[in-house]
């Protein structure tokens, strides 16, 4: 093998592998504060990337129109749940959450459909868009149950991701997309080309990294969402609003899940159902990460990165096998260290 | 099995069979019912696997991989005949079970579904890239299925194939479950500490359910290679695997027949989803995986346990229940030649947790025929110890000799065997088996049956024996007239009480007890004081850590106080109520 080559597969190995670090840590958060093992956040990736790829070629995609119709259902179980106690300023919250919000982006995304509007305003729109999805995901599907088991959470999680895909086949056809480029500027460095996009993923993955950790280790809000995760009684007895935990958590996490998702659309071409590979992968490095460690999950996200980097070299045609295989000497590290007591299980 | 029992399976059985003579049944439905089957077997696993024993897999697809391919390679590549392939098919699935089973069923909660999925995925893409399996088209031209000159080529001939085996292993699975392996296995779910403590092998029974479950896929596969007469990797996908476990959940991944109506429920309901969905919205493809995911979760939101244990408790008659014949018995544990007067002997054990020092070079024995307490303020140290003394945990250092020899840190299943037997502080029942189950469970030393001779039912005289061992027990503490309740459904005052009945299944010399008496009325604390006292007397030690010091002081024959993980005192209980230290550490100093 020559350096040259080395060093291409190394930087395609790490770009990848930071867009995996970025879904892998949007896991992370998910589970850390709901319990919910995130299927569908592959489908985040899609809905953003694809979302934003329709908007810049002028159509209104339907992911907005779906987003109107969560909010419809999700105001309705609003008001089923207060139902005894309906006092105007609770339903007005919830109009303005639930349906004036996406009616708002619909509208805004409509009045603005056109080849010419400009690439940040486009990006603004996918962005909310699957960041109302996420929001009201949680609202939906996973507040009813969020007591249950992680079990059924799981599989709760599993039916969201079926649903979503198969929406995403009707919103965006089964033909791929790809996006226009973030910024056309580049940088040489000896052989090596940095396009202004895959800086702008090594960036945004360091500053979420960053931010997640500073947030969870070093703010109210961010221990009050580990509380939440560790004992969801215990948080609420000290005054912690369960409920708006696991919101922020689904809502940051489907933010970050779009932002890889409209990083990675101008560079690979993205198919309605790539999003659930990509956020598996992103899964073997939260899992690697044991699912608490943020930076930990990082680093093991830029290995998996660079392993299928290589191995679509070397044996492309077992590109998959190696890369899900990886995880299991990491799960035989993990049974020799795991402890001798274990906590009792419900 | 009691008739009333057998009864509802033979009709079952006989409905089945008839379903393709009755005039007028389309053949496509006898397609859809060999699906069905096809999918309750693996179903049937997972119940086993996820429901009964708690271990979540999506990998099962996968499994039936194993068993599709082993008999595609070789009934067309080596031309072997397919029943010489079926255990050539249930034995690699089994293997493959094994290697991945040694690496995952070790692993906690969360990480097992996810190590499924990501295994599940890889075999995925292996089977769509070897050569000798076809890659992605796979492998055709699977001869059929026959007996003589006589081919299962239609659905109607291979139909019976498969419900036999999905009748066959419902019995089987049915029969172990209710067995002493069995009760191990149901015992998982809630956690290992318990099981371990009266000798189950919990790592041995995650992989036998492990290698059971995956050896019922493999079965399936090896029917639907048969069934297809081909075989791709598309149905073994990761997809599949999810699926799998979509149906053992909407049936009820507790129940064996769960398996069973979860299958025919996401079969039949995915089949009308696909037929009639295209001509309500008009043709727009995959409508059916939106409505089923979206059903999927709606069905989480109503009946979390499944379809099948809503049916029953809607049933009008209730399945009775067996009484065992409490005139078997079984031969006490064999117990050392000479016994020496001290029984446990803990010098200097002490335990520390990072920089914290829960036990403190504490040294006490416990004698023959005597009752010793263990009593200090909360966070003493005195749970610590119990775990030291039982292998829960291993000591920092210190020795804890049974019968004047070490135990050497041996593990809680090493512990039980040499006689010492115990109940938690925390309960640690399995709340949805009934007291006699839970109670058999602490005789699980004294049977001998294993899984096979379980499911083959051959373990009855051996069965009955620990059954009626363990009616006996919980007769000995009062607790006759709950003997067929769910252990969760009683009082915790209650279910301390069921722990000793477990612990003396063990037929211990020596009786380990965390504050029994905690949530009991006094009524029910004299009962409990007056069966310690004539266990003494029958020549059994007592060893027990409890806050209530009137019970205490007038049960006990000696005390051992701890403070802060150190002994501060040890006499007789009219020594210790005078004793300053004592007061000092549970009043303050200035008392």
């Amino acid at each position: 093998m020559n350096t040259t080559i080395m060093l291409f597969l190394l930087q395609d190995g790490i770009t990848n592998g930071a867009v995996y670090a970025l879904l892998g840590l949007a896991l992370v958060l998910v589970f850390a504060v709901t319990r919910v093992i995130l299927i569908p956040q592959g489908e985040f990736v899609t809905y953003g990337a694809l979302s934003y790829a329709m908007l810049a070629t002028g159509q209104v995609p339907g992911t907005a129109r779906l987003a109107v119709a969560m909010g419809v259902v999700a105001f309705g179980l609003d008001l089923f749940v207060v139902r005894k106690s309906l006092r105007l300023r609770r339903v007005a919250r919830s109009v303005a959450l639930n349906i004036a919000f996406p009616v708002a982006i619909l509208t805004v995304a409509t009045a603005l459909a056109s080849p010419t509007t400009p690439i940040a305003v486009n990006i603004a729109l996918a962005l909310l868009i699957v960041a109302a999805i996420g929001l009201f995901l949680y609202r939906i599907a996973f507040q009813p149950i969020a007591h249950t088991s992680v079990l059924v959470l799981l599989i709760a999680s599993v039916g969201c991701h079926l649903a979503l895909q198969g929406l995403g086949l009707v919103f965006f056809g089964a033909e791929g997309l790809r996006g226009p480029a973030l910024s056309s500027a580049a940088l040489t460095i000896g052989p090596l080309r940095f396009t202004g996009q895959s800086i702008a993923v090594y960036g945004l993955t360091i500053a979420f990294i960053v931010g997640l950790w500073l947030f969870f280790g070093f703010t109210l809000m961010g221990k009050a969402l580990r509380a939440t995760a560790v004992n969801r009684l215990g948080a609420r007895l000290v005054g912690i609003r369960t409920t708006l935990s696991g919101q922020i958590a689904f809502l940051l996490a489907s933010l970050i899940g779009a932002i890889s998702g409209i990083l990675i659309v101008p560079i690979t071409t993205l198919y309605y159902d790539t999003g659930f590979l990509i956020g598996l992968k992103g899964f073997i490095a939260a899992i690697i990460g044991g699912l608490v460690s943020y930076p930990l999950t990082a680093i093991a996200a830029l290995v998996v990165g660079i392993v299928e980097a290589f191995s679509s070299f070397y044996a492309s045609n077992f590109k998959e096998v190696i890369v899900f295989t990886l995880i299991l000497p990491v799960l035989v590290l993990r049974s020799l260290a795991a402890p001798a007591v274990e906590e009792e299980k419900d | 099995m009691a008739m009333a029992q057998r009864l509802p399976l033979i009709v079952f059985a006989l409905v089945m069979a008839a379903i393709p003579f009755l005039p007028g049944v389309p053949p496509f439905w006898i397609v859809l019912l060999d699906n069905i089957g096809l999918a309750a077997l693996v179903a049937m696993g997972l119940v086993l696997l996820t429901g009964v024993g708690g271990l979540t897999s999506f990998g099962q697809a996968a499994f039936c991989g194993f068993g599709a391919y082993t008999t595609a390679v070789l009934t067309t590549t080596y031309g072997l005949s397919p029943w010489l392939t079926l255990p050539l098919s249930l034995i690699v699935s089994g293997i493959a079970a094994v290697l991945l089973g040694l690496v995952t069923v070790r692993l906690s909660g969360h990480y097992l579904p996810l190590g499924t999925i990501a295994w599940g995925i890889g075999l995925f893409y292996l089977f769509s890239k070897l050569e000798f399996l076809g890659r992605n088209d796979g492998i055709s031209g699977i001869p059929p299925l026959s007996i003589g000159s006589f081919k299962m080529i239609d659905p109607g001939t291979i139909y019976y194939a498969i419900w036999i085996a999905v009748l066959v292993s419902a019995v089987l699975t049915m029969n172990l479950l209710d067995s002493r392996t069995g009760r191990a296995i149901r015992a998982l779910r809630r956690g290992h500490v318990a099981a371990e403590a009266f000798g189950v092998q919990t790592p041995r029974a995650k992989l036998l359910v492990f290698i059971y479950a995956a050896v019922l896929a493999g079965l399936s596969g090896w029917l639907y290679a048969h069934f297809q007469r081909a075989a791709n990797p598309t149905p073994f996908g990761a997809q599949s695997g999810i699926e799998y476990l979509f149906i053992a959940v909407v049936g009820g991944a507790g129940y064996v027949w769960g398996g069973v109506l979860g299958a025919g429920i996401v079969v039949i309901l995915k089949e009308i989803l696909q037929s009639y969905l295209p001509y309500i919205f008009g043709g727009q493809s995959q409508l059916e995986t939106i409505v089923f995911g979206i059903l999927l979760v709606g069905l989480l939101q109503l009946a979390p346990t499944g379809v099948w244990p809503w049916l029953m408790a809607r049933l009008p008659f209730k399945p009775g229940r067996k009484t065992p014949d409490v005139s078997l018995t079984l031969p006490a544990r064999e117990r050392a030649p000479a016994s020496p007067s001290v029984l446990l002997q803990i010098e200097k054990a002490r335990k520390q947790f990072g920089g914290v020092i829960a036990v403190n070079d504490v040294s006490f024995d416990v004698h023959a025929r005597e009752i010793v307490a263990l009593i200090g303020p909360n966070g003493a140290g005195k749970s610590t110890t119990f775990n030291l003394i039982t292998g829960v945990l291993t000591a920092t250092s210190g020795s804890i000799s049974v019968l004047g020899k070490k135990t050497d840190n041996a593990p809680p299943q090493q512990i039980v065997k040499l006689g010492i037997a115990r109940t938690f502080q925390h309960v640690k029942l399995v709340p949805d088996m009934t007291v006699l189950e839970n109670v058999a469970i602490g005789a699980h030393l004294r049977g001998h049956s294993g899984a096979i001779s379980s499911m083959l039912r051959l373990d009855r005289a051996d069965e009955a024996k620990l059954l009626a061992e363990a009616a006996r027990q919980i007769e000995r503490v009062g607790l006759g007239d709950q003997i067929d309740q769910l252990a969760g459904s009683l009082s915790l005052g209650q279910q301390r009480i069921v722990e000793i009945a477990r612990a003396l299944c063990v037929d211990p010399m020596l009786l380990l007890l965390d504050e029994p008496a905690a949530g009991l009325r006094h009524m029910e604390k004299q009962r409990l004081a007056a069966l310690l006292r004539q266990l003494r007397d029958g020549g059994m030690s007592v060893l027990l850590v409890e806050h209530d010091m009137g019970f205490v002081m007038d049960l006990a024959d000696r005390i051992v106080v701890l403070d802060f993980g150190t002994k501060i005192a040890e006499g007789t209980p009219e020594a210790i109520k005078t004793n300053p230290d004592v007061i000092k550490a549970y009043l303050g100093a200035a008392a």
